[in-house]
């Protein structure tokens, strides 16, 4: 294991935080292990202590799935902890992932009592040390409910998909994923890299779910070859989609189809999805040259830049055409990038990207940005600056600015699914879904708290028709 | 898991696997595609779809050995298994009475190509068929495509056997009233094809077949510049109007990772080009 230290030099007292050791800057800019390395049982025992389990708990109103936070953290400080985890488990069937990639600064930790006179709990740092913890010792299945004989198909086999798999397995129903690739877990598998995310991590949550009984079909694009009627026809009394928000998008300048133009969708699934960063091991290529530019300022940016760098880039710059502060990536993952090395060129944005004579790119033209009065987005809006253009060179782009979904049912205009937002449902007759086919790209948590709403709904839709026809 | 239920070789490096794979096999159309993977380290192909069988429930490829996915693929036998087989992908090509259709296939692509001639005949259409290859010996289903067509002809590179180069296609073109092109095989083929049919107004459709990730709309590594616009060949493909593909650009994309597939098959090799499991 690399070298590790303290984030900060901890401060021993009840307002501040015990922090969680994480490989060194330089260390870790050149290796693909895991940057963060959890907590040791006597980190969490003092972390848990600082918890005051109050009365009227904001943290779990902050939760998407409602996770019994103090709860479980009560548990932890009495050493309790498979008891803790089956605790976080009643709530959320993806601990260890969610204990990793949750903006719990934005959702839990925001609303912690401990947070208004000094730093919040680390909520995501303790359910990563109990998720792991069971991970270690193995993991056992809860109880499942006695089966009702109905059929549920899911599709997409991501954080959405499978935390609804695993609600409607649990209350008895019978469980089919259909997933378009080779492995399950979606954004998970393919998106968030390893560094960030071991995949042994997701394929072990991904194992329970399959040990509640859920079926996985991979390899399965439906649409392709099944359409949502063929999935009636083959007796499945409900559908769930979590197709999620798959589709790059590019920004329709000149260029664009150079070489070494990659959108952050093919640049992260080589690397993650096909380990491309063990390339010849493995088969699937990815070029990264000396200079590489990534457009966006989102957590897909982070890691596409994070991910370059550790494949060999001497300079990774993130081209943003706003400020940071207005940067949509989390805090933790710009400081993250910014520690390692990473460089910010704000309030810039690509007009034209230029070839050499083989196809490959070479520079990227930019104009500089002010701010203007804040638009839609509540952001203030990037305006060009007339005359401003400059020349950047570079030798590999990396296109981080968004994704989209693919069209089908009744969409929006950006082509996402409308659904009731209580139970997912869509104006499809036992159609449901919810993640970002619905919300456009947003965050794991919120999928699966869109993933656990649907698949009470449907629960509630299959228990009801089951007494409806018994009559 | 998908069993190879029989395998043929067509031509020197040019192999033919009936895989079991009933689902797909149910919702094939010519013109579609399959993505695969060998092995749990392997990348994903696409690979185009030569047949289906419904009732047994098989979908048939055709494949060049070229590279080192390809190469491990030609060494599984009958009874063997192909772990990952996603499809049927892309859009089916447009099947319907044009009237009078001219089809050429280049190289191992002629394999899918005698799909649509097969369709196209069913429709109702008067097929004329030009195949070609390097040489005579990589000349795969001339029997077949021969007997399907109105008429037919070979062509291949080195005049080894019928025209040398597609510079008939002109007398073709200029004698007869032909009401849509159809184009399978290498893209310098298909760029030819199209440049000679343009200036006729001849709606000449064209099979592309750039470097593919997922397959499924999700990279974009196989985008083409059509009409002026970028299109994924994987979801807004595979077939395109031939007189508004960048081809240029295409030919480039083609050759992106040259140097990474020779170290790849050059380390397949090293390993000793063994079958795998």
């Amino acid at each position: 294991m690399a070298e590790a230290k303290p984030e900060k030099p901890p401060v021993q007292d009840r307002w501040h935080a015990v922090p969680m050791l994480k490989q060194e800057p330089k260390v870790r800019a050149h290796n693909f292990n895991e940057v963060a390395l959890g907590y040791t049982e006597e980190q969490a025992l003092a972390e848990a202590s600082r918890c005051i389990t109050c009365p009227n708990p904001g943290c779990i109103k902050g939760c998407p799935v409602e996770l019994d936070i103090p709860a479980f953290i009560k548990l932890i400080k009495e050493k309790k902890y498979d008891e803790a985890i089956l605790k976080v488990k009643e709530k959320n069937s993806l601990p260890a992932i969610c204990g990793r990639v949750c903006p719990q600064e934005e959702q839990c930790q925001k609303l912690c009592a401990m947070g208004k006179k000094g730093e919040a709990v680390s909520v995501g740092r303790l359910e990563r040390f109990v998720a792991d913890l069971e991970l270690q010792k193995g993991v056992a299945a809860l109880p499942i409910a006695d089966s009702t004989g109905k059929k549920v198909a899911i599709i997409g086999a991501g954080p959405a998909g499978l935390t609804a798999a695993a609600d409607l397995a649990k209350l008895g129903h019978k469980v089919v994923i259909f997933e378009a690739l080779h492995l399950a877990g979606g954004v998970l598998v393919y998106g968030i890299p390893e560094f960030r995310l071991p995949k042994r991590i997701v394929q072990a949550e991904v194992d329970y779910i399959k040990k509640l009984g859920v079926e996985l079909r991979s390899d399965a694009l439906i649409g392709r070859l099944f359409t949502i009627d063929d999935l009636f026809e083959q007796r499945f009394d409900a559908v769930f989609i979590g197709t999620g928000a798959g589709l790059p998008q590019f920004m329709r300048i000149p260029g664009e189809n150079l070489g070494g133009i990659y959108s952050a969708n093919e640049f992260l699934i080589r690397v993650n999805l096909m380990k491309s960063y063990l390339f010849p091991e493995f088969d699937t290529p990815i070029r990264v040259g000396k200079h590489v530019a990534v457009i966006g300022g989102g957590n897909v940016a982070m890691d596409s830049a994070r991910s370059a760098l550790r494949l060999g880039a001497e300079q990774v710059c993130i081209v943003y055409r706003r400020s940071r502060e207005e940067m949509p990536a989390r805090l933790e993952e710009i400081l993250n990038a910014e520690e390692e090395g990473i460089i910010c060129k704000f309030l810039a944005a690509p007009i034209r990207f230029i070839g050499d004579e083989s196809g490959w790119v070479k520079a990227i033209e930019c104009i500089a940005m002010e701010l203007g009065p804040p638009d839609e987005s509540g952001r203030r809006r990037p305006i060009p600056i007339k005359g401003s253009e400059f020349i950047m060179d570079v030798d590999t782009v990396v296109v981080a600015i968004g994704r989209t979904t693919t069209k089908g049912l009744e969409t929006t205009r950006w082509g996402t699914i409308v659904v009731n937002e209580e139970t997912g449902k869509t104006s499809l007759e036992r159609v449901y879904a919810g993640g970002d086919i619905v919300t456009g790209e947003a965050t794991v948590i919120s999928a699966m708290g869109a993933g656990k709403k649907a698949a009470k709904a449907i629960h509630e839709y299959l228990t009801n028709k089951t007494k409806s026809t018994q009559k | 898991m998908y069993k190879i239920v029989a395998k043929r070789e067509l031509a020197p490096k040019i192999k033919l696997l009936e895989v079991s794979a009933p689902d797909i096999a149910t919702k094939t159309s010519p013109g579609q595609f399959v993505i695969l993977r060998v092995c749990e380290t392997g990348e994903r192909i696409p690979i185009t779809l030569v047949d289906s069988n419904a009732e047994k429930g098989s979908i048939t490829l055709v494949f060049n050995e070229v590279g080192k996915t390809t190469k491990q693929l030609g060494l599984l036998d009958q009874g063997d298994n192909i772990p990952n087989i996603a499809g049927p992908l892309g859009n089916p090509s447009e099947i319907q009475r044009f009237g009078t259709v001219l089809c050429v296939g280049g190289g191992v692509m002629i394999a899918p190509l005698l799909f649509q001639v097969s369709a196209l005949r069913k429709a109702g259409n008067e097929v004329i068929t030009v195949i070609g290859a390097r040489i005579k010996d990589l000349l795969i289903f001339e029997k077949e495509t021969k007997e399907l067509s109105e008429e037919f002809y070979v062509a291949t590179d080195d005049g080894s056997k019928g025209y040398q180069g597609l510079d008939f296609l002109k007398d073709i073109l200029g004698k007869r009233h032909i009401d849509r092109v159809i184009a399978m095989g290498p893209v310098v083929m298909l760029k030819t094809v199209s440049e000679m049919t343009k200036p006729l107004g001849i709606k000449t459709m064209v099979t592309l077949t750039p470097i593919m990730v997922d397959g499924m709309g999700m990279c974009g590594a196989c985008r083409v510049t059509v009409a002026g616009e970028t299109k994924f060949a994987c979801v807004d493909g595979p077939e395109f109007d031939g007189h508004q593909v960048d081809f240029e650009q295409l030919i480039k994309r083609q050759k992106m990772y040259l140097p990474e597939e020779r170290l790849s098959a050059l380390f397949h090799e090293r390993l000793g080009g063994v079958k795998l499991g």
